[in-house]
């Protein structure tokens, strides 16, 4: 059962395909380019439809999913932490 | 998926395939509203397109609001078009750009004569049309013939690799297939504008595509108070987690596919002269963007959304694909192609492409759209500033 998505391996970020995902799950993801299963224990509930780090990011990183720049981090992000509005911010506007 | 089928659709006099069969009235200004919709309610089968402008208008806006009228009336979706307009000269700019396309177009204005007499004279006009339309045929026609737009709206992360490459899988297809297809959302391609330049025909298409995109940039830079962040992405897209414009936008670059080239760039409103993808300059909120694409010439819409965006349009049927299986869930009725399979990997993204191709289809042939049988028929006009 897969429980999130990631575009490549190479990005930052997997987004949640399912409802009612707790922390502490560990929860199982697709790696569409490469075709590969990754896990990872999450650290807080996350929505379907929001993206968890799965690679480690400090403050001032840049975001990558699609393999492209997506934004810059506002805080440390540790592998399984739900990332959006609160710790990512855009480099646009 | 066989793109070699025929379609049953309406021919009409400029050759242009129709797959509605509409008799318009359509009002040349605000205070027109009134005596257009009191000719839709005498005369059964008429459809009355109210909206707020086209008074004081004046040089590139109102150019566009021209461009807009014109092209919405010339439609091939549209049998015969009534305009009604409070003063003459405007009226019958419209009148003669509409009846380039050879269809029946008949102008009324209301000075001089006042509501009820101008409601009489277009009612018996539109009679006539109503009589013609509906004794139009439809005729086998070619898939390619079809012109089909793209825009998405409400999206959110399922949108970028679900709903949204679905529509890319079909375009590939329609391109290879000789269609005529269209996007634009100039503000949501911000982030990825470099991949949209890349996959341009030529370096003349490129530069146009640039100056449109910058055209737009600099317009926010203008009038922003802030980092946009409750406008792009909106507070809907959040919700679903999209996080920053550079993400969305990179979702949204998934509707031209892999394949496609971008042929040509066209204004607001402007209609294409060839085959191919072109890209249109146009807001991304969905009421404006479909219009506009209406009025461009094109006759069929898919429009991924994540949330559910609800939109429709009166003359465009607007067919809604879904990748996000609690929308499919709370909100089935405004879902015309379900494809959360993708998300479990029941599908593939070959399959889930035919899939929207096979109701684009019926659609074409006839099948109403959820929007359509909802009764969705947002008329939106973009404007570029004040009125003088």
């Amino acid at each position: 059962m897969i429980q999130f998505i990631v575009h490549d391996e190479n990005d930052s970020v997997g987004v949640v395909t399912v409802e009612g995902l707790k922390t502490n799950n560990t929860v199982t993801g697709w790696v569409m380019d490469q075709d590969k299963l990754i896990d990872i224990k999450i650290n807080q509930d996350i929505p379907i439809g929001h993206k968890l780090a799965i690679k480690k990011l400090n403050k001032d990183d840049t975001v990558i999913k699609y393999g492209v720049d997506i934004g810059r981090t506002i805080a440390n992000i540790e592998v399984g932490d739900h990332l959006h509005v609160h710790n990512v911010k855009t480099k646009r506007w | 998926m066989n793109l070699s089928e025929k379609i049953y659709a309406y021919r009409r006099d400029n050759n242009r395939v129709g797959i509605r069969n509409y008799v318009v009235i359509l009002p040349v200004d605000d205070i027109s509203n009134a005596a257009c919709e009191a000719v839709a309610n005498n005369i059964k089968g008429t459809t009355a397109l109210p909206h707020p402008y086209g008074r004081l208008q004046f040089g590139e806006d109102l150019d566009l609001h021209f461009r807009t009228m014109i092209g919405t009336g010339s439609n091939p979706n549209v049998a015969a078009v009534v305009v009604i307009g409070i003063e003459p000269g405007w009226t019958q700019k419209i009148v003669d750009g509409i009846a380039t396309t050879g269809k029946p177009v008949q102008g009324f204005s209301i000075e001089k004569k006042g509501d009820i007499q101008t409601i009489a004279d277009a009612s018996k006009a539109a009679y006539g049309m109503v009589r013609y339309a509906t004794g139009l045929q439809r005729e086998p026609c070619d898939i390619s013939e079809l012109w089909v737009s793209t825009k998405c709206g409400e999206s959110d992360t399922t949108s970028g690799f679900g709903s949204n490459p679905t529509v890319g899988n079909a375009f590939d297809k329609l391109y290879e297939n000789n269609n005529t297809l269209l996007f634009g959302e100039t503000s949501e391609i911000t982030g990825g504008e470099h991949l949209v330049e890349a996959r341009c025909a030529n370096d003349a298409v490129a530069k146009k595509f640039m100056f449109m995109f910058n055209r737009y940039q600099d317009m926010i830079e203008r009038f922003k108070t802030d980092d946009l962040s409750e406008s792009q992405p909106t507070k809907g897209n959040i919700e679903g987690g999209l996080t920053t414009i550079e993400e969305k936008a990179l979702g949204n670059i998934q509707k031209i596919g892999k394949k496609c080239r971008v042929d040509g760039v066209l204004d607001k409103a402007e209609m294409p002269t060839g085959k191919g993808l072109w890209f249109m300059d146009s807001s991304s909120a969905a009421g404006e963007m479909v219009t506009l694409c209406a009025a461009s010439g094109y006759v069929a819409h898919l429009f991924p959304t994540g949330q559910g965006n609800i939109i429709g349009n009166p003359i465009l049927p607007v067919i809604k694909i879904c990748a996000n299986p609690r929308t499919v869930r709370t909100m089935s009725e405004h879902v015309d192609v379900d494809v959360t399979g993708l998300l479990n990997r029941d599908i593939n993204m070959d399959q889930a492409g035919d899939k929207l191709i096979d109701v684009m289809v019926k659609v074409a042939n006839g099948q109403m759209t959820a929007a359509e049988i909802l009764g969705h028929q947002e008329f939106i006009l973009t404007r570029l500033y004040e009125s003088a």
